[in-house]
């Protein structure tokens, strides 16, 4: 296995919202959200209520994976941001060290360029806690799991 | 790689069907969602071209329940079966927990099958993974048709390793849980090991 999961422990978890949060009122922003790279949504903020945001966080992520392929194409590492303009909403997509997304959704009440900067400090903050989080993750791995017996997992597909 | 959250609670875990081009993953997933109560399935993604062939991938976000007390969501993906989408399939495959091949029964397409089975283990090495320490099953679809070859034959090329393996009818459904419960739980198998 080339890779291990991605843990997210309670007060990490906390820090992550927080800074989403803050985000979310500096930017003067609609939405927040952190997805992990391979499509896991890992914290939200702001007005999330009507969105589906299991579906924004995969293609969120299928679109990163294919810019980062573009990237690749050209000769460049990635692309860090992308930005989509709508007629009433837009998209600001970067990315934070290289295995977590952050996206902004935000309409009139802000602007392009306030999303750049409050995102790029963000950023920075992020990536310290993600560092911890990676960290955590390869000290205790998924074994926390291994009270999980065989029974249970025949009980979650017993009942056909 | 699966992602564990402790703070909410829920496991999410990555299966990606894979197969040649019209050999039915995206059916598979079609019937799950169809099968599904409302409240265990999120809204299935397909990003198709306008002859509803798989672009990129289809996407079903699906929860199996609660074990000690943390819920087990997985997502399913299908990849472009069609050959000259391999840049997206690669894609696609990054952070894999599990894998279902999906082979097509008819005769005329075993040499597709073979070639998507050697794509799938080309590209997982790319990944850094390796097919024979994933989770994996093999699904052998479309079983009611005339043209289908015999079950043993397609044992002996298709799954030389004798991992878990499916006969199939995906269009009425036949087969599609057994898969998908199969590598499901191999999945939650190999998060318990810890790896």
């Amino acid at each position: 296995m080339s890779s291990t999961p991605m843990v997210l422990f309670e007060e990490e978890f906390k820090q992550i919202t927080a800074i989403c949060d803050q985000l979310h009122r500096d930017a003067a922003a609609k939405a927040v959200f952190l997805v992990d790279k391979n499509g896991q949504l890992l914290a939200n903020s702001g007005e999330t209520g009507d969105l589906d945001t299991t579906s924004l966080a995969s293609l969120t992520a299928g679109n990163i994976a294919a810019t980062g392929g573009l990237a690749q194409l050209l000769g460049e590492k990635e692309f860090a941001i992308q930005f989509h303009e709508g007629e009433k909403d837009n998209i600001h997509i970067s990315l934070v060290g290289q295995r977590v997304i952050l996206v902004i959704i935000f309409d009139e009440r802000s602007s392009l360029g306030l999303v750049r900067l409050r995102v790029r400090k963000a950023c920075l903050e992020l990536a310290t806690i993600f560092e911890v989080i990676h960290q955590k993750a390869s000290e205790t791995g998924s074994t926390v799991f291994s009270e999980i017996t065989d029974d249970d997992i025949d009980n979650l597909f017993g009942d056909g | 790689m699966s992602f564990i959250n402790y703070s909410s609670r829920e496991i999410n875990c990555k299966i990606v069907y894979y197969g040649p081009g019209l050999c039915g993953k995206t059916t598979n997933l079609q019937y799950i969602y169809a099968k599904t109560n409302p409240e265990a399935k999120g809204k299935m993604i397909s990003l198709e071209t306008e002859t509803e062939r798989t672009l990129f991938f289809d996407f079903l976000p699906l929860s199996l329940g609660e074990i000690r007390g943390f819920k087990t969501r997985f997502h399913l993906y299908t990849v472009p079966g069609q050959v000259f989408y391999d840049a997206s399939r690669k894609l696609i495959l990054k952070g894999v927990d599990g894998v279902v091949f999906v082979a097509d029964s008819q005769a005329e397409r075993m040499d597709a099958n073979l070639e998507s089975l050697e794509n799938l283990r080309t590209n997982l090495k790319e990944q850094g993974y390796d097919l024979d320490a994933l989770p994996y099953v093999v699904q052998y679809n479309k079983r009611d048709l005339p043209n289908a070859v015999d079950l043993d034959y397609l044992k002996q090329y298709i799954n030389p390793t004798t991992v878990p393996d499916f006969e199939a009818v995906a269009t009425t459904g036949v087969g599609v849980f057994d898969t998908l419960k199969a590598v499901a739980k191999q999945v939650l198998i190999e998060l318990k090991r810890g790896r």
